[in-house]
């Protein structure tokens, strides 16, 4: 079987690493999507208020960490090194956790994965699987593929539950429905849990116990069980799943047989890295001190727990990311979506702008780097390069300068593209320069003297295309009557 | 101290005022100030962009006009960061040039020393500190020590202030939908201050929150902060 990130071979060089494919291309260009959010208050005043509330916790509980920014270069250098080692790692990990009873698979891409999942679950004679909450199956659109296949696959996941009841798909990587409101959950229990109660009220106690009633009946028959792993670590070949609600758990332990399908860059070189990334992690995420749950198992435990583990290794475009030094820090994310919640961007457009599962910042600079930026081309553009994203972040990847560098490949429209070659040509020469700023003024002179008899503002209300892209929000100021460089030539 | 000034390209057409108050408040405080002729711009819209090519011949032109004097100033977070942060990795003999390049607050208050600059500006006054000016070149309170110091100014907090206003250079374009909710949410919060004067350290962004604000009738009034350390009462 073909290794992702392991070709050593160096001599098969001339092919480039192959790109992603599954729930990672945007379907619409992200102005495209973010319209209806932008236009939808119900969405915008969900997304506030929640990740309003999640970055006051956050920073609440990272404001008393002492040793914090110690901790972020700590998480970061461990990740740079992974990325220097992934090939040498992922042996490493194969081997012990092969040695601990697991078996190893490794897939391509998406399809490839799907089909060593189904031929899993097939193998251990079941048509049904309940997953913990996972990117990595939603990045490679695994329940579609079961579904394909006549198994039936449940998300165990509170908010995954909800998302896959609601027949949508998460637009957060931590709160997969942060974009409805309890009313609306409650509407959606029952419409499509046929043992919620006719009289169920929208209490998030209430809300949370029919679930939980639901969800135990699914456990208890589930014979196969699908995970995803925040880390993987090499030196034992341990995988380990941090959580919130318990329902991980309950699928990481019952079932016979558990697949666990994991991203190549997940791997830490020893169980005490961990030490860093459980501080990192839960602070980043739900802003709290530590995760209520936090699960590891190394392969097969004689007669406790599943008799038969699997692990699926994921490339995915992945090695394709590995191969840019500059994009690279993109596959450092450990998921924590404390980018998402302190996103301007994010908040007024939602997750599924982002056409992809993995919004946001983040998603701005993972997804185009897996599948190629020409497939993504708008999502670099997606952000005003505030830098908010980079201060947060708990492994400090600098997305602002990724972004940058992902624009630089992304294809340009044509008028674009003319307008700053022209653009360039007069402002890399101070004579065109000086000369153009002159003419602007002159042009606009009369606009302005009309402009300011009839409202005293030197502004334009109304543009024609494609300047009213300016013009529909904001009035665009005009040129001055006399520019700087005319004023200092006359003083 | 011969100090140079960087004034960028939206300063020179739509702004000159920030310059003409730059360089005021500079011989107020008994310095030479010059104006390279030969500058254009710094490149950051194309960088940006996805222009770097564009780009490099404008980052070229500013190492040369630039690199013989002892500091270069500029009234902008956002050019002054295209310049500190971008152009040593794009172009590395602009490492040194880059190094004493300062926003205004900066030269003020680290190189220069000041922060009472003579001012006078009896208005109410909210500020906004730019993305690139709060988080590249982490300027911090130097804005507001400066205009603490104004004789007769009100300042007022802004809420939300850290948040991006959703300029974003050419993200305004691009995104018009995402980039007006921004601008709407940020003219909101400069209303709730009951300020009459916003100010800011660049006046691109001046230029879209102000135009918001223009659009809305609010009668507040956008200013690069330089205009108001510049101020001495009876002119402002």
């Amino acid at each position: 079987m073909n290794r992702p990130g392991v070709d050593r071979s160096g001599t098969g060089g001339a092919a480039a690493p192959a790109t992603g494919s599954g729930r990672i291309r945007t379907p619409l260009p992200f102005p495209t999507a973010a319209k209806p959010a932008v236009a939808d208050a119900q969405l915008r005043a969900n997304l506030h208020r929640a990740t309003r509330t999640i970055r006051a916790k956050r920073a609440r509980v990272v404001d008393e960490v002492p040793d914090w920014e110690a901790l972020r270069d700590a998480g970061s250098a461990i990740k740079a090194d992974v990325q220097r080692r992934l090939p040498e790692l992922l042996e490493q990990f194969e081997a012990s956790a092969t040695a601990a009873g697991a078996t190893v698979h490794w897939a391509r891409d998406a399809a490839e994965a799907c089909r060593i999942v189904v031929a899993l679950t097939r193998a251990a004679g079941a048509d049904e699987v309940v997953k913990v909450k996972s990117m990595a199956t939603q990045e490679i659109e695994l329940n579609e593929a079961l579904e394909a296949a006549g198994i039936a696959a449940y998300e165990t996941d509170l908010a995954e539950l909800i998302v896959q009841l609601g027949e949508d798909t998460p637009s957060h990587i931590l709160v997969p429905a942060i974009h409805y409101n309890r009313a609306q959950i409650r509407e959606i229990f029952q419409r499509r849990m046929p043992d919620a109660p006719p009289d169920l009220s929208d209490e998030p106690a209430a809300l949370a116990e029919v679930a939980r009633a639901h969800l135990r009946r699914r456990f208890l028959s589930a014979r196969v069980a699908v995970s995803g792993a925040n880390f993987a670590i090499a030196d034992t070949g341990t995988l380990v799943v941090v959580e919130s609600e318990g329902n991980g758990r309950m699928c990481l332990t019952l079932p016979e047989t558990l697949i666990s399908v994991v991203g190549v860059e997940k791997l830490l070189p020893t169980f005490t890295d961990l030490e860093v990334f459980l501080q990192l992690l839960p602070r980043s995420s739900t802003g709290e001190r530590m995760n209520p749950y936090t699960s590891m198992w190394t392969g097969v435990t004689p007669n406790d727990g599943p008799q038969a583990v699997h692990v699926v290794l994921v490339d995915n475009g992945r090695s394709a990311v590995l191969a840019d030094p500059v994009g690279r820090p993109a596959l450092s994310c450990i998921r924590c979506s404390a980018c998402l919640n302190v996103c301007p961007v994010y908040e007024r457009a939602g997750g599924h702008a982002y056409g992809s599962v993995y919004p946001g910042p983040i998603g701005a600079i993972l997804s185009p780097q897996l599948t190629g930026v020409a497939d993504n081309a708008s999502l670099p553009y997606a952000s005003t390069l505030c830098g908010a994203c980079y201060d947060v972040c708990p492994v400090k990847i600098n997305i602002p300068e990724i972004l940058v560098h992902l624009r630089q490949q992304a294809p340009h429209p044509v008028a674009e593209k003319a307008t700053m070659r022209v653009l360039a040509w007069v402002m890399r020469s101070p004579r065109r320069w000086a000369t153009a700023l002159r003419l602007a003024r002159v042009g606009a002179g009369p606009l302005g003297a009309y402009r300011e008899r009839r409202s005293g503002a030197r502004t334009l209300r109304r543009l024609p295309w494609p300047a009213s892209a300016w013009t529909r929000s904001r009035d665009l100021p005009l040129p001055a009557p006399q520019t700087f460089r005319e004023w200092w030539e006359k003083q | 101290m011969r100090i140079a000034l960087f004034i960028t390209c939206v300063n020179d057409i739509a702004y000159p005022a920030t310059g003409i108050a730059v360089t005021r408040i500079l011989r107020r405080l008994g310095h030479t100030v010059d104006f390279p002729t030969g500058q254009t711009c710094c490149g950051q819209m194309h960088a940006n962009t996805g222009y770097r090519a564009e780009a490099m011949p404008m980052v070229r032109n500013y190492v040369d006009v630039f690199d013989r004097y002892d500091a270069i100033v500029a009234p902008s977070g956002s050019c002054t960061a295209m310049i500190r942060d971008q152009y040593p990795r794009l172009h590395p003999p602009a490492t040194s040039v880059a190094a004493r390049t300062f926003e205004l607050s900066e030269l003020l208050v680290d190189v220069l020393g000041v922060t009472d600059v003579g001012a006078e500006f009896p208005e109410t006054v909210t500020y906004h500190p730019t993305c690139h000016g709060l988080r590249m070149l982490r300027l911090g309170d130097r804005p507001l020590k400066l205009l603490r110091q104004v004789r007769g100014i009100r300042l007022v907090e802004l809420g939300d202030a850290e948040e991006c206003c959703g300029f974003g250079g050419t993200f305004a374009l691009k995104n018009p939908a995402v980039s007006g909710a921004m601008l709407t949410d940020k003219c909101a919060r400069v209303r709730e201050t009951g300020a009459r004067v916003l100010a800011a350290a660049d006046n691109s962004c001046l230029a879209h929150i102000g135009g918001g604000l223009d659009r809305h009738r609010s009668g507040v009034r956008a200013m690069h902060y330089a205009e108001i350390l510049a101020a001495t009462g009876a002119t402002s």
